[in-house]
């Protein structure tokens, strides 16, 4: 009896103690920028692998798994601001949403299919160099498949406040930014078009995309 | 569609350029090209003959969808893939001894030495480089060419080109060609039916590996014609430095005008 109730203070005592150890640890201590890469990449890479649904391009499965793991991570409106250039400052706040999402939708879409062939991949990161106190930094990163391994870096942004973590605002792959590859076609149409005009190609640009992929499926 | 593939989408007009023969159909693609000078609003500094080069991309677009996609199409759907896989690793071999000397050219000694132990490998092992052994024992590919060569040594771009049936470039790379020529070991095949049959094959070869990442652009571009020479400038300057160029980040909220300022990149 004695021995039990002991036993059972010990255990208390000690998950206790281990709580106390660990959880200010975790509030204290923020993620570091390529650490909080590896998680997500790793945790998004599994995910895949363990999704036929996804893997075989259940496009409302592969949306959901964008908004629910990636998009919290991503400053998206400015990414969609830099692609857009300075015309995003004269943008109203509804030009500004329709924008995101129909660049988000150009995306996703048309880089839906490479998430299908996801099988043994390994990612590994380059070192960091960056400074304590950067708030904005670069994220090397390397896909090992076999043959040629794939550069991905990604450009991540400390978000302030506290504890609230990085956030990825571009990304290259061998090399080539995302955000820098949409620059002069935006420009062209905003130029000929007006902001209005790029909404509406890169509206049709969507449909278009998605009538072709029903018809594929 | 493997990350690769999409990656590919990339390299797809140096590599065919590399690969294809010159044919002489200039009388043609002038024809085309006249139609096409017009004045061009909005441009970019690194593509000072845009209104040629849109015209030459439009003839070779016109050429890959009547005869290049369609045989690469055929060639993909009918050779099961391990034959595609065995032809795709036979051309890389000889690529990766072209590889070989521009690293060494370039001083990458990591680079020069897997080149070297790929080919060994492959060249033996592999049976004349059908089979990618090297690949199984982690022995990583790092294609490397003259236009690259030039480039680590200081040799700028210059202004991008389209060449015709060849695709993208840049005038140093464009005048790498003659080197790249003779670098490319299909071309000391002596026996002229034998060479144009191989030359012929590794481009259908080419082509097929990037009937996917080709669909993927398709898709992604609003304008095909930008987004191949944005992301084929990026993808060289990017090799040139060896995967990590000089920090040139315009996406910072004071970013410089449109279109993508040349200023901070005298030298890309």
């Amino acid at each position: 009896m004695m021995k039990r109730t002991f036993l059972r203070r010990i255990l208390a005592a000690s998950v206790l103690s281990l709580t106390a150890l660990v959880v200010p640890v975790v509030h204290a201590e923020e993620e570091a920028p390529d650490a909080m890469i590896k998680r997500l990449s790793s945790d998004v890479l599994e995910t895949i692998k363990n999704d036929k649904a996804i893997r075989a391009g259940d496009m409302a499965k592969v949306v959901a798994l964008v908004d629910s793991r990636i998009m919290p991570n991503v400053n998206f409106q400015r990414m969609t601001a830099a692609a857009v250039g300075p015309a995003w400052r004269q943008a109203t706040p509804e030009q500004q949403k329709r924008l995101q999402e129909e660049f988000k939708t150009l995306l996703v879409r048309t880089y839906a299919g490479a998430l299908a062939q996801v099988s043994d991949q390994l990612i590994t990161m380059k070192p960091l160099r960056a400074a304590p106190e950067d708030k904005e930094v670069l994220v090397r990163s390397e896909i090992k498949g076999s043959g040629e391994s794939i550069q991905l870096d990604y450009r991540l942004e400390k978000t302030p406040g506290q504890g609230s973590g990085w956030r990825i605002y571009n990304l290259n792959v061998l090399g080539v930014w995302l955000v820098e590859t949409y620059r002069s076609q935006f420009a062209s149409e905003i130029n000929t078009k007006g902001l209005d005009g790029l909404i509406t190609t890169l509206t049709e640009r969507n449909k278009a995309n998605s009538s072709n992929g029903t018809k594929k499926a | 569609m493997t990350v690769n593939q999409v990656s590919h989408s990339i390299r797809l007009q140096p590599l065919v350029a590399r690969r294809a023969r010159l044919v002489q159909g200039g009388a043609v693609v002038a024809l085309v090209l006249l139609q096409a000078c017009t004045a061009v609003p909005n441009k970019d500094p690194r593509d000072p003959l845009e209104s040629w080069n849109r015209g030459v991309f439009g003839f070779n677009d016109a050429v890959d969808r009547a005869v290049v996609k369609p045989v690469a199409t055929a060639y993909h759907d009918v050779l099961p893939n391990w034959m595609r896989t065995g032809v795709n690793n036979f051309f890389n071999n000889l690529d990766d001894v072209w590889s070989l000397v521009n690293n060494a050219l370039q001083l990458r000694g990591q680079d020069t030495a897997d080149s070297f132990g790929r080919v060994v490998v492959n060249t033996t092992m592999g049976l004349g480089g059908l089979l990618d052994v090297a690949s199984e024992m982690s022995m990583e590919r790092h294609p490397a060419n003259f236009g690259l060569t030039l480039g680590r040594w200081g040799v700028g771009p210059g202004p991008f080109v389209v060449l015709p049936f060849l695709g993208s470039s840049t005038l140093r790379d464009t005048l790498a060609l003659p080197v790249e020529y003779k670098g490319n070991l299909v071309n000391s095949v002596n026996d002229v039916p034998t060479r144009d049959a191989l030359t012929l094959v590794n481009l259908v070869d080419t082509r097929a590996a990037y009937l996917k990442a080709g669909e993927v652009v398709e898709g992604a571009a609003l304008d095909k014609y930008s987004f191949t020479r944005d992301a084929y400038l990026q993808r060289r300057r990017n090799q040139v430095y060896d995967g990590n160029p000089p920090d040139e980040d315009s996406t910072s909220e004071e970013a410089p005008p449109l279109p993508a300022a040349p200023a901070s990149a005298p030298q890309q």
